[in-house]
This record gives C-alpha cells, structure tokens and sequence, in this order.
C-alpha cells in the first residue's frame, strides 16, 4: 500500500481556511456547512467551497440528516495526509526549541563575562 | 506538483550573530540536529548529516548569507548533484527583532520530502499504534505556533 498522499490531497491542506474548516470537524465531529461558518471568520460561500474540495479529495464525507447535510471527516484518508507531515512539524519545532536555548544560553554567557568585571 | 512544505518559527533572546552560529557550526549543529556533521559553510560546499547507523546522508549547502539566510539540499538520490524536484531544501531565515532577539524561521520544501518520511514509515506505523486520539495531536503539529484554538 502506498503511504504517500497525492498531490490533490496536499493541495487541499495546504490552503490555512480549508485547514481550520478540516479542524473544525475534526474536534468537532459532525457538522453543517452552516454551523461551519458560524465558526469562523470567512463567508458562509467560502466555507462550502472549501467544503467541496475537502469531498473530492476523501478528506471529508457528508450524509443527509433531514433537511440537513451534515460533513464529517474521512480519518483514514486524513490520517494518511498527516502523520508523515505532522511528525515533520513537530521534528523541527524540537529542533527549534533547542536552537533557541542553544543560543540564548551561549549569549547569557557573553553577557555575563561582558559584565561581570566591573559590578 | 505540489509543493509539500513545513514552516516553523520561534522566537530566541539572542542576537542574530549568536543564533547564527548556532545553526552553522558543526559542534553546534550536532546539539540539534545530527549526531554526525560535516559541513562547507559557502554555497556548493559539500557536507554530511548523520542521524544513527541507518539515517544520514550528504547535503548540499546553497545560500550562505550571514546572519540572515542560510540553506541547504539533501536527501537527494545518491550520485546525483541535488536541485529543485530531486531534493529537499531546508532554508533557515534569521530577523533581527531589537539588537537582543531574533526570529528565526525555517522552511523545509520539495516533492522529496513525501519520499523521505516513506523510509521512516515502520518507525510512523509503530507511532501510530497509539491511535487516533495521539494522531489529532499530530494534527495540531500542522499548525504554526500558537496552535489551534
């Protein structure tokens, strides 16, 4: 089985909206377009774009529920998309965390032998 | 093609100068990042990141701007000389934020990094014997700092 998601499927998390619509319903579970939109702070419009390329791509599936369609997440396929990604993100931001006491460390040295003759 | 990218920031109370031989000395870089590290610090230099017995590989250093940019490819095919769509670019990007603080923000990008986090798939299997609610953790990871909610 082939682990790497398509082109499709990156393009579509790479847009920040479609991602925090994609958040949404992943903490969320089910929902509307509508309580979608109520959520955030683009138009009801751009919600149910983002909303449709989500379904083409598997991320998202939708059911009707009376008059309401109401979408939820695909987790395998989100799965897929994002646990290489996110382990990625998180690698570097360890990497980050160490840089910054790294540095801030060897610079409060240099500070400290800068002052420490004369007080 | 889509560009697969991760972005990460973070903010250090240090001068830019500082951060940037953090990111670019060898006895530094082994703190953060590989066990094993060779570098040419000039544009074309040729250098080696390992990470264990297993993992590591040549890179290629590109831009070498000081205190401001610095860049390199790798995971390139072995033989090959590294560029865009064979590789992975790291670009590390230094502001100044006050003579005491710097932003530092990397970018790692190319069609390769999908490749490379496949040789490390068992090791993501494994992680994600966790389960799903460890995965929406992940999820989170996607984000820029400051995270979700």
């Amino acid at each position: 089985m082939r682990t790497e998601p398509d082109d499709e499927l990156w393009s579509a998390i790479a847009d920040p909206s479609r991602r925090r619509v994609l958040d949404l319903l992943v903490r969320g579970g089910e929902a509307s377009a509508s309580s979608l939109a109520d959520q955030v702070p683009f138009s009801r419009q751009a919600v149910s774009k983002h909303l449709v390329v989500l379904e083409e791509v598997g991320l998202i599936s939708r059911r009707k529920q009376g008059r309401e369609v109401l979408y939820r997440v695909e987790a395998a396929r989100l799965d897929q998309a994002t646990r290489a990604m996110a382990e990625l993100a998180s690698r570097w931001d360890r990497r980050l965390d160490a840089i910054k006491r790294l540095a801030e460390a060897a610079h409060a040295e240099t500070n400290a032998r800068a002052t420490s003759p004369q007080k | 093609m889509a560009d697969v990218r991760i972005e990460r920031e973070v903010v250090i109370e240090a001068p830019a100068e500082v951060v940037w031989r953090t990111i670019t000395q060898p006895d530094q870089i082994t703190q953060w990042f590989a066990e094993r590290v060779e570098l040419e610090l000039e544009p074309g230099g040729q250098g080696y990141m390992g990470f264990d017995e297993q993992h590591g590989g040549p890179i290629v250093v590109e831009v070498v701007d000081p205190p401001i940019r610095f860049s390199f490819r790798w995971n390139h095919p072995a033989g090959a000389q590294p560029v865009p769509g064979n590789s992975v670019l790291v670009e590390f990007t230094l502001t100044a934020n006050g003579p005491e603080r710097t932003h530092l923000r990397v970018v790692e990008s190319g069609h390769e990094l999908l490749a490379w986090t496949d040789a490390e798939k068992e090791r993501y299997a494994e992680e994600h014997n966790a389960g799903w609610a460890d995965h929406l953790g992940r999820l989170a990871g996607l984000y820029p700092r400051g995270r979700m909610g």
